[in-house]
């Protein structure tokens, strides 16, 4: 009865994305006022009934309910309840009413939240985002549909992907997808915009909270995925330039250029073409990784059981929105009056530099991601492009924009002074080569490349920081003065400063976790000993456990250092009996910002286990990067928001352009 | 500087980046791609020795044996041919006889496929597509989508 009315609530919501996609529509072109005062209520109602039908399906897996096909498949009555309920999105069906589920709510706070968005233009938002909704429903309810029932009800479900059975799951794929469906606000506006034929610096104000805000999820998904795949799969690895990856990269790369070019749209009116196309692209590479993944055209990690007409389904929704988007672009975007001058050396074009690197980077990831597919289709030959291609394009793009970072921020607007912003720069660049001479002393100088890695990141911390200490006037003002001032700044400035020192840190965690790194695959007897990076690992004995679902062989392991014992950890082989599936569980112990890693191989019966041992120094810095950046995020959103989120009536003059 | 000027050099510097970047990628193209075959095209020996390729089929079973030294040596198949593979260590969890495998390497000159990465499916409904069109292009593949388990050496 729940599972129907699930699958009701569905319809429902479908039949309503279609009424808010029409009747806003209508009412803008039209200047009706009732049919615009539509758009709202019927984007709140639906993400309610899309909540309903969601809730429901949750519901079916906490109890465990059997009679429902995506529940057997998915789910299994020993399964803690955790994993049952994060196993409601551990499978396509279910994912996919999650990926809707966020699009709705996304639709439901621009509803709620967009109180000083002109009416029209926010009719119109509503109703490209109940465009992407029905699509989404649409092919939910027809290729895709988690309530489908089962009769006979078998007593026992097959349960969850074993390797999907770990708190990951609950977060990695909620973050994700907001951020890729945060990206769709974005599209919405530029495709509103485009309709409307009209652009300015208030539009731009109203695109970069969704921008950031979706941002900043997919910087927490990509290093929360990054993370788990780390930990869970047993092979040290934290980016393996699989497709999903990929396709999770190239979104991020487009919204952190959007992020950039609506600020020169925002306070110089610039770069409008620009901005709008970069809007739909973000939200089109968002909708080609949906594909990608959901197609199964791509041999990945991610790839549940494929099944060809959600391919195709998919492959019509992503040519129907990229296609339509980029053709209104190329028809309206002449429209659009270009903006104001500047110098090349200004804030400006370091913006613009900074958004040339993005998008080259995201089309060289984009090209490597498609390559095979399309070669597969013209010759017939199966290529595989992995971390060798990438690696090998992704860094020499990547670093010249790495080394501009900490000047954009200290250039002015219109026409910069490059000379005085490299003075200020001095103690960065100062720090960085300190850096160097410091990495070097430590590991010798074997290794340049990476040497020259310490010192960029240090460049970006520390150049990031300058800008501030440069703005509070520090040690050019008194402490007191200094002080006065720091308090005294916005809540962006600190957002963008640690946003940039977030990307340092990442990148020093890179450097020293691929360079420094030590790997030793080995046969352990219990007593047996290992040194790693000036430890002593022993192997005291194995263990075996039982845990709700699974049965385990643990093997504990002893870290000494210096004689005492420091640390135990527990790797362990998990059987999981529904399934008939082993996994690996691997022990992580963090020293510092460092990481010690044991992840087990067989066990003979003689009892000798094969053992990997990895040191991974620095390696939390490339998750806690992510999170400093996230926070940055967080708190220039918060400024925003009290900027622009509760206009004063007065404001809101200014802000609205004439209807 | 005119409106002209400034299109003019920011088409210049994107220029310039657009041709390094297609330069690297043409680069990586012709260097750091893995092609994929299947046993009966290292039979056949198509490629060269020392090429790196991606080897993709059934694990032949009865062949999986532990060597001394902590490695591992087994047979890959696609039922017309036969590959053996030795690899050095951790082998994925849902790794084992007549079930798929992606072995990543070189083939040494004594026809031994040295692999340094071995990658099986990661979930036991699922068959790397590589696998599936090995085993499709050899008659092997039931179209139920059930590996075909009892694939003897």
């Amino acid at each position: 009865m729940i599972a129907e009315l699930g699958h009701f609530a569905l319809i429902l919501a479908l039949v309503l994305a279609v009424v808010q996609s029409v009747l806003p529509f209508w009412g803008a072109m039209t200047d009706d006022r009732r049919l615009i005062a539509v758009a709202g209520p019927a984007a709140v109602t639906q993400f309610l009934l899309v909540g309903l039908s969601f809730a429901a399906l949750v519901h079916a897996y906490i109890v465990s309910d059997f009679s429902v096909l995506n529940v057997v498949e998915n789910s299994h009555s020993q399964k803690p309840l955790l994993y049952k309920i994060t196993g409601t999105w551990g499978n396509h069906e279910g994912s996919m009413l999650l990926w809707v589920l966020i699009l709705a709510l996304f639709g439901a706070m621009v509803a709620a939240f967009g109180r000083n968005l002109p009416d029209r233009l926010k009719a119109l938002v509503l109703a490209v985002q109940a465009w992407i909704a029905s699509a989404f429903l649409l092919f939910v309810l027809l290729t895709s549909n988690p309530f489908i029932r089962l009769n006979p009800a078998p007593i026992e479900g097959n349960d969850l992907n074993p390797v999907l059975q770990d708190i990951g799951l609950a977060v990695h794929p909620p973050l994700l997808y907001l951020g890729y469906v945060g990206c769709s606000i974005a599209f919405a506006f530029a495709i509103a915009a485009l309709i409307d034929g009209r652009i300015d610096a208030a539009w731009a104000r109203w695109v970069r909270p969704w921008t950031l805000a979706a941002w900043m999820f997919l910087t927490l998904g990509i290093a929360m995925g990054s993370y788990w795949a780390y930990y869970e799969l047993g092979w040290g690895g934290f980016w393996f330039w699989d497709p999903v990856e990929n396709a999770s990269l190239m979104p991020w790369l487009a919204a952190t250029a959007l992020l950039h070019s609506a600020i020169v749209m925002e306070k110089r009116e610039a770069l409008k073409i620009w901005t709008v196309l970069l809007a739909i692209l973000a939200f089109s590479l968002s909708l080609l990784g949906t594909f990608l993944v959901r197609s199964g055209v791509l041999t990945s990690v991610h790839t549940f059981a494929s099944d060809p007409t959600r391919g195709v389904f998919i492959l019509a929704i992503l040519c129907v929105f990229i296609g339509g988007g980029l053709s209104l672009f190329a028809f309206r975007a002449t429209r659009l009056a270009p903006g104001g001058v500047f110098a090349p050396i200004s804030r400006e074009g370091a913006l613009i530099l900074n958004n040339l690197f993005l998008t080259v980077l995201a089309a060289v990831v984009l090209t490597g991601t498609l390559y095979p597919l399309v070669l597969e289709a013209l010759t017939g030959a199966r290529i595989s492009v992995g971390a060798p291609f990438f690696n090998l394009i992704f860094i020499p793009l990547a670093v010249p924009l790495l080394i501009i970072v900490p000047f954009g921020p200290m250039l002015a607007w219109k026409r910069g002074d490059l000379r005085a912003a490299s003075e200020r720069l001095f103690a960065a660049f100062g720090a960085a080569i300190l850096a160097a001479a410091v990495s070097a002393w430590l590991a010798g100088m074997d290794d340049v490349l990476a040497l020259f890695g310490v010192a960029l990141a240090f460049w970006l911390i520390v150049g990031a920081l300058s800008e501030l200490a440069f703005r509070v006037k520090l040690g050019r003002a008194p402490v007191a003065e200094s002080f006065r001032r720091l308090a005294g700044m916005p809540r962006s400035a600190f957002g963008t400063t640690l946003a940039h020192a977030g990307v340092g840190v990442t990148v020093l965690g890179l450097v020293a976790a691929t360079t420094w790194a030590s790997e030793d695959i080995l046969t352990m007897k219990a007593g047996d000993t290992v040194e790693v990076a000036s430890r002593t690992l022993k192997l005291d004995g194995f263990q075996q456990r039982a845990g709700p679902n699974y049965a385990e062989t643990v093997a504990r392991f002893t870290v000494y250092d210096g004689g005492a014992a420091v640390a135990v950890m527990e790797p362990s082989k998990r059987n999981f009996a529904a399934r008939q599936t082993m996994t690996t569980e691997a022990a992580i112990t963090t020293f510092g910002l460092s990481q010690l890693y044991i992840s087990l191989g067989d066990i003979t019966p003689e009892s000798a286990v094969t053992v990997r041992v990895f040191w991974k120094p620095l390696v939390t810095l490339i998750w806690l990067g992510a999170v400093v950046m996230a926070i940055g995020g967080i708190l220039s959103l918060s400024d925003r928001r009290l900027r622009v989120g509760a206009p004063k009536p007065a404001r809101r003059t200014v802000a609205a352009p004439a209807e | 500087m005119t409106r002209k000027q400034r299109r003019l050099s920011l088409i210049g510097v994107a220029g310039v980046v657009l041709i390094c970047a297609a330069g690297l990628v043409l680069y990586a193209m012709s260097d750091r791609i893995v092609f994929f075959s299947s046993p009966s095209d290292i039979a056949a020996s198509t490629t060269a020795p020392g090429t790196r390729l991606r080897l993709g089929g059934l694990v032949a079973v009865g062949s999986v044996e532990k060597t001394t030294d902590g490695g591992v040596t087994f047979a890959v198949t696609d039922g017309a041919a036969t590959v053996p593979v030795a690899y050095r260590g951790i082998l994925p969890d849902l790794f084992s006889e007549g079930e798929g495998v992606v072995a990543e390497g070189l083939v040494g000159s004594d026809g031994v496929f040295a692999a340094d990465s071995v990658l099986a499916k990661h979930d036991e409904q699922y068959m790397p597509r590589e696998v599936v069109d090995a085993l499709k292009a050899q008659g092997m593949w039931q179209e139920d989508g059930a590996p075909p388990h009892a694939v003897e050496q």
